[in-house]
C-alpha cells in the first residue's frame, strides 16, 4: 500500500508566481496512495528539507515526490534529506512544474492545472520505484597514459605525486613530444627544451612511474576501474637494460640519408638512432624498415648485408632477431594524451581536405613550416640555429610569415582557428629579427589571436620592438620566380595588392589530430569529432572526460592548444584520476539496465545499439558445463542509463532501473486518464 | 570520307545521328575571330576518326554579358543549344571555346541542380528540354584519347614527328579551371590535363607558374593595357621557365597573347608563338601546317616550324647514325666470338677439350 508524501515548492516566484502551488498541494491530497500533500516557499532550504523529513517520519512514508525544479538541479539534495531520514533515496523522485511548467507558460489557471497533472504523474510512477542500492565497483588505483608529450608528462607526474601508480607510453623512440622540437616558448622566449627536459627525466625516474616508448595500445578490455590493456612494445632491436646511451651504434650506421622526423625532415638521421641528444630513455631504436639488414632479409638474402652496429656495441645489447612484444597492464583509470601533427599542404590528402596547389603543394624550396622553422632556429638544430635556407644555406633577407594556411578554411576541409599560431607566428619573427639584423619579416594575417596571459603584449612587441611588418589579407599564391619565392598577397587596410620576392616564407599551417587517433579512439570506445579531435564529455563543463567512463583525455588531442592549457587540462586530468582512486570502490548510480536472463533470447540487439559498449554475451551452461546458449549481460560499471537496450529489446528483458517499462506506461496512463 | 557530318541534312532526314557523332558547337570565335582553330579541330578530329557535326542554328551562348545581365539569360541561352542539340538526337556537345564550354556546362549544372529552372526551361525555349547532352571540352576531348595520339605520334613515317623534344608551357587561363565544379575533373590550382595531351604528343610540357593566371579577358577592348601587363607576366614567366612556345585551348587567350603580343613592352626578346591544342595535335599526328591554319597567327608559327622540322629530321639522323654504329659494333662482336669459337675447336690442346682432372 503506497505512502506517498507530496510536496510543493513555490521556488520563490519562480514557480510561485505562475501555478497556484496550495491549489496543487490541495488537489494531491485527495489522489489515491497520497497520504501527505504541503506546500513551502524554498523546499530545498534547511527548513524545507526538515519538513520533508518530519513528514517521512511522522507519516510512515513509502515514497516522496517533490514538485519543484528540474531533477538536475536538486535532485541529490533531496535524495540526500530523505536517505537521512532512513527511507531509501532511489523512492523520491521530482516532478518538474518549473522548467517544464511555470517557466514556459503564462496563463495561471493552465499552469496550475498542468503543475497538478505533472504532479499525479509522478506519484503514479513512484508507486513502481524499486528501492534500489547505488552500485558499487572495486578501482585498480593504476593509470595508463597513452602519449607522452608535455600533456601526457605533465598527467602522469601528477598522478603519480599523488601517490599512485602510471604506466606512460609513447609510440616514438622517446617522450617530449612536439615541444622537445621546439626552439623557445611563447610569451616568455623561455628556451624549450630547458624547461621540458627536467620535466622528462623526472618521469623517467619517478618510483611510480612505468615508461614504454616504442609502444602503443594493442587492446583495452574491461570497464572504469577495471581495465585490462595489452600493450605492443615494438621490437626497439636494442636492448633496454644493457644499452649505456654511448652512441657508438649511431656512428657506425652506414644508411645516414634517412629524413629525421624531429628535424621535420630538414636533416638526415642513421638507421640505428636516437631521436635528439636529450632524448629520454636515451636508447636508440632500429628503423627496421629502411635499414639495410632487415632489406636484406626482406629479399631473403642469406647472408645479413650489415651487421656494423652489432659490431661496434660493446655492451652487446644489439640484438637483430627481436620482435614486437605484448605487456597486459590492468589499470583503472586511461588518460589519451596523444598530442597533434601539422596539415601538409601536399597533393595526397586524407579525406576531406585539400591540398593548397596556390601555394605550390609543398614543392617549392624554401616554403616550409612552423616546426621546420622552430629547428632551423633551435641551437640544437640541422643550422645550429642560424636562420638559413634550406635550397642553398644561404641568410634569407626578407621572409614572409602567412598565417591561417588550412585553418579557419571550409573550402580545405578545417574550418576551425588552430589557436597557437598567431602566437608562435609573431615568435618567429621576433626570432628572425634577433638573428637577421637586417632582415625583413613580414606577415599576412586574417585576425590576431592573443588571449592568453602576456599574449598581446607579446604579438604588440614584435611589432613595436622587432619591426615585423603585419598585413591583414591573404595570400593568394607562392611560386619558385628563379632564386626567389613570390607572394602575392593583398592589403585589406589598403586595399592595395602586395607583391613581395621572398627568400623564404614559413606557413602557418593548420593543427590536427595525430595519426591513428580515430583507431585508438575505437579501442577506447570514445569518439572523435568532425575534424578527427577527441570529443569530451561536456565542452564547457566536462573537459577533460569522455563519454567512456574511466577514460579521460588531456593536451592539443581534445582540441589545439598551447603549452600553458596543455599543462593545466593534464593537472586537472590528473586530478579527475586521483579523485577516481580516492576510495576503494567506486559508487555509481543504479540508473543502469538489468537483463531478466530468464526471458533473454540472446538476439544482441542490445549490445548493438549500446553507445558505451556496456553488454555483453554470456554463455548460459547446463549443470555440467555444456554450453547450450547464450544471453546478454549488461556491465553495471559502463552502463550509462540510456534506455536504448530497453527500447530494441525483442523480449522486454531489459529494464533500465529508474525507468522501467512500468514505471512509464504509469506515467502515460496517470496523463491520459486525468483531464 | 569526311567525318564532318552536315547535321542539317541529318535533321532534315528525320534520321538519328550514327551513335558516337558529337554534336559540334563552334561558337563565334571559331567562325570570326580565330578559325585556324576550326580548322585545326576540324582536321584533328577527322584524323582521329571522331565524327562532329555542327548543331544546326545554333545560337550564342551568352558568354561574360549574358549572365552577367541575368541570371536566367545566362541559363537560358546556352541551354538552347543544349536543346538543340538533344533535339537532333545528340548526347554530348563539344564546345572547343573555353567561355563556350563554361556556359554551356554551367548551364547544364544550374538545369541539373535546381528543379524549378528545369520545370521553367521548356517554355522560355520554346521547345522540349531534358538536360540529357554531356558539355565536353576540348582537353576532355583530347585527352580521352591521348593513348590514340601518342601512338600515332611517335610511329615512323616519312616525316618525323617535328614536337619531339619541344619545350612547350600549357596555358589554360581561366573558363577552363573555374568554378572548380566545371573543371572536368581536373585540379583548378594545378591543372595537367593539357599537360597530358602535349606529353602524348611527343613534346615537353615544362613546369611554370602561370598556367591558371588571368589574360585579362574581354579586357582585351575596353583595358588594352590591362591585358598587356598581364599578358606580358605570362610570357615572361613561361619563357624563363624554357617554353618555345605557349599552348591555348581558348580563342580570347590566343588573342591577348598572339595578336597583342606585338603591342607588349619588349626588351628586345624574341617574340614566343601561341599555338592551338589542336594544332599542336595536328602536327603530332603529321598533318601539314598548311591544313592546320597556322598561318593566321599573328606572331609567325613558319620561323618555329621551321626549326622543329630540321632537328626533328637531325633527330631522326642521329637515331640512324646510332642505330648503325651499334649494329655494326654487334656484328663486330659476333664475329669475333665465331672466330674464337672456330679457332678453340681447331686446337686439341686446349683445356676444355674434355680431359679428365
Amino acid at each position: 500500500m503506497s505512502r506517498i508524501g507530496v510536496f510543493v515548492c513555490h521556488c520563490g516566484e519562480n514557480i510561485g508566481r505562475t501555478v497556484d502551488c496550495a491549489a496543487v498541494a490541495e488537489a494531491l491530497k485527495d489522489h489515491p496512495g497520497v497520504a501527505v500533500a504541503e506546500d513551502y516557499k524554498y523546499m530545498c532550504s534547511d527548513p524545507g528539507q526538515a519538513l520533508v523529513k518530519k513528514a517521512i517520519e511522522e507519516n510512515n512514508l513509502t515514497g516522496v515526490v517533490i514538485a519543484a525544479c528540474s531533477p538536475h538541479m536538486h535532485e541529490k539534495t533531496f535524495r540526500r534529506a530523505v536517505d537521512q531520514a532512513g527511507l531509501n533515496k532511489f523512492m523520491c523522485e521530482m516532478a518538474n512544474i518549473r522548467e517544464h511548467c511555470s517557466w514556459i507558460h503564462e496563463d495561471k489557471d493552465e499552469a496550475t492545472a498542468k503543475a497538478i497533472d505533472i504532479a499525479r504523474t509522478i506519484v503514479e510512477k513512484v508507486k513502481h520505484n524499486r528501492p534500489l542500492e547505488v552500485i558499487k565497483i572495486p578501482v585498480t588505483k593504476r593509470a595508463l597514459v597513452i602519449g607522452g608529450g608535455i600533456a601526457g608528462i605533465q598527467a602522469a607526474l601528477d598522478i603519480a605525486d599523488g601517490g599512485h601508480e602510471v604506466v606512460l607510453i609513447e609510440k616514438s623512440a622517446s617522450i617530449g613530444g612536439h615541444m622537445s622540437q621546439l626552439s623557445e616558448t611563447f610569451p616568455t622566449l623561455d628556451c624549450s627544451q630547458c624547461i621540458l627536459t627536467p620535466r622528462m627525466v623526472e618521469a623517467y625516474q619517478h618510483p611510480n612511474i612505468k615508461l614504454h616508448t616504442w609502444s602503443e595500445v594493442e587492446k583495452v578490455d574491461g570497464y572504469i576501474g577495471n581495465f585490462e590493456v595489452t600493450i605492443r612494445k615494438k621490437a626497439r632491436s636494442v636492448d633496454e637494460d644493457l644499452c649505456n646511451g654511448c652512441g657508438d651504434c649511431q656512428g657506425v650506421c652506414p644508411s645516414k640519408k634517412i629524413p629525421s622526423e624531429f628535424d621535420a625532415g630538414l636533416s638526415n638521421r642513421t638507421a640505428i638512432y636516437v631521436p635528439f641528444p636529450q632524448a629520454v630513455p636515451n636508447i636508440p631504436v632500429l628503423d627496421r624498415p629502411n635499414c639495410s639488414l632487415f632489406k636484406g632479409r626482406a629479399k631473403g638474402l642469406k647472408k645479413d648485408a650489415c651487421g656494423k652496429c652489432k659490431e661496434a656495441c660493446l655492451k652487446g645489447a644489439i640484438d637483430y632477431d627481436t620482435e614486437d612484444t605484448f605487456v597486459t597492464e590492468e589499470v583503472g583509470a586511461i588518460v589519451v594524451a596523444t598530442g597533434f601533427k601539422l596539415y601538409d599542404i601536399g597533393r595526397d590528402q586524407p579525406e576531406g581536405l585539400t591540398g593548397y596547389g596556390e601555394y605550390g603543394y609543398g614543392e617549392v624550396p624554401d616554403v616550409i613550416d612552423g616546426l621546420q622553422f622552430e629547428r632551423l632556429a633551435s641551437a640544437s638544430g640541422p643550422t645550429a640555429g642560424a636562420i638559413l635556407r634550406p635550397s642553398d644555406g644561404t641568410e634569407p633577407k626578407t621572409v614572409v610569415f602567412v598565417h591561417c594556411v588550412g585553418s579557419r578554411d571550409p573550402e580545405k576541409g578545417m574550418s576551425y582557428c588552430s589557436k597557437i599560431c598567431c602566437m608562435y607566428n609573431a615568435k618567429h619573427a621576433m626570432l628572425y629579427k634577433h638573428k637577421v639584423h637586417d632582415g625583413r619579416a613580414v606577415a599576412f594575417y586574417m585576425d590576431i589571436r592573443a588571449a592568453g596571459k602576456g599574449y598581446d603584449e607579446f604579438s604588440r612587441r614584435a611589432i613595436e620592438e622587432d619591426h615585423a611588418e603585419y598585413i591583414r589579407g591573404r595570400v593568394s599564391r607562392i611560386f619558385r620566380d628563379g632564386d626567389k619565392v613570390k607572394v602575392w598577397g593583398f592589403d585589406t587596410l589598403s586595399g592595395e595588392q602586395v607583391v613581395i620576392d621572398a627568400d623564404m616564407v614559413v606557413l602557418a599551417t593548420a593543427v590536427r589530430p595525430q595519426d591513428g587517433v580515430k583507431e585508438l579512439g575505437q579501442k577506447l570506445s570514445v569518439s572523435v569529432d568532425a575534424d578527427g579531435f577527441i570529443n569530451e564529455a561536456h565542452p564547457k563543463l566536462r573537459p577533460v572526460e569522455t563519454n567512456t567512463a574511466g577514460v579521460f583525455v588531456a593536451g592539443a588531442c581534445q582540441s589545439p592548444r598551447d603549452i600553458p592549457d596543455a599543462v593545466a587540462m593534464a593537472s586537472a586530468t590528473g586530478a579527475k584520476v586521483l579523485g577516481l582512486f580516492s576510495s576503494d570502490e567506486l559508487e555509481r548510480e543504479p540508473a543502469v539496465a538489468i537483463v531478466n536472463e530468464q526471458t533473454c533470447i540472446g538476439c544482441m540487439r542490445c549490445e548493438l545499439v549500446c553507445p558505451y559498449g556496456a553488454i555483453e554475451q554470456r554463455e548460459v551452461c547446463t549443470v555440467d558445463g555444456h554450453v547450450c546458449g547464450h544471453t546478454a549481460y549488461v556491465n553495471p560499471g559502463v552502463c550509462q542509463g540510456c534506455g536504448t537496450c530497453q527500447a530494441v529489446c525483442l523480449s522486454k528483458s531489459v529494464e533500465l532501473q529508474t525507468f522501467t517499462d512500468e514505471q512509464i506506461f504509469s506515467e502515460i496512463n496517470a496523463l491520459c486518464a486525468w483531464e | 570520307m569526311s567525318t564532318v557530318v552536315d547535321a542539317t541534312a541529318t535533321a532534315e532526314a528525320g534520321a538519328q545521328p550514327a551513335p558516337g557523332v558529337l554534336a559540334y558547337y563552334p561558337g563565334c570565335s571559331l567562325h570570326g575571330t580565330e578559325p585556324e582553330y576550326d580548322e585545326s579541330l576540324r582536321a584533328v578530329v577527322e584524323a582521329l576518326g571522331i565524327a562532329i557535326a555542327e548543331i544546326p542554328d545554333w545560337n550564342c551562348c551568352g558568354a561574360s554579358s549574358a549572365h552577367t545581365t541575368d541570371h536566367l539569360l545566362g541559363v537560358a541561352l546556352p541551354a538552347r543549344n543544349l536543346a538543340l542539340a538533344e533535339a537532333a538526337g545528340f548526347d554530348r556537345v563539344l564546345a572547343p571555346c573555353a567561355a563556350c564550354y563554361n556556359r554551356l556546362a554551367a548551364a547544364q549544372l544550374a538545369v541539373a541542380e535546381d528543379a524549378g529552372l528545369a520545370e521553367q526551361m521548356p517554355d522560355i525555349l520554346g521547345r522540349p528540354f531534358a538536360n540529357s547532352v554531356e558539355v565536353l571540352s576540348i582537353l576532355s576531348l583530347l585527352r580521352d584519347v591521348k593513348t590514340t595520339i601518342a601512338e600515332r605520334a611517335s610511329a615512323t613515317r616519312a616525316a618525323p614527328n617535328p614536337l619531339v623534344g619541344v619545350k612547350l608551357a600549357a596555358y589554360y587561363g581561366c573558363l577552363l579551371v573555374r568554378p572548380p565544379e566545371l573543371s572536368g575533373g581536373d585540379d583548378p590550382e594545378q591543372p595537367m590535363f593539357m599537360d597530358e595531351v602535349i606529353e602524348a604528343c611527343g613534346a615537353e610540357a615544362v613546369d611554370w607558374n602561370m598556367k591558371v593566371e588571368c589574360c585579362g579577358g574581354a579586357f582585351s577592348v575596353s583595358r588594352t593595357s590591362s591585358v598587356l601587363r598581364m599578358g606580358r607576366a605570362i610570357i615572361e614567366d613561361a619563357r624563363s621557365n624554357g617554353a618555345e612556345a605557349i599552348v591555348v585551348a581558348c580563342p580570347l587567350c590566343h588573342t591577348n597573347l598572339d595578336l597583342r603580343q606585338k603591342a607588349m613592352e619588349s626588351r628586345g626578346e624574341p617574340r614566343i608563338p601561341v599555338l592551338f591544342i589542336t594544332e599542336v595535335v595536328g602536327l603530332a599526328l603529321g598533318l601539314p601546317a598548311g591544313a592546320l591554319g597556322l598561318k593566321r597567327h599573328f606572331i609567325a608559327t613558319a620561323p618555329l616550324l621551321a626549326d622543329l622540322n630540321i632537328r626533328a629530321a637531325q633527330r631522326v639522323a642521329d637515331e640512324k647514325k646510332a642505330a648503325d654504329e651499334k649494329a655494326t659494333k654487334a656484328a663486330a662482336r659476333e664475329a669475333k666470338a665465331a672466330e674464337a669459337k672456330a679457332a678453340a675447336a681447331a686446337d686439341p690442346a686446349t683445356p676444355d677439350a674434355g680431359g679428365d682432372a
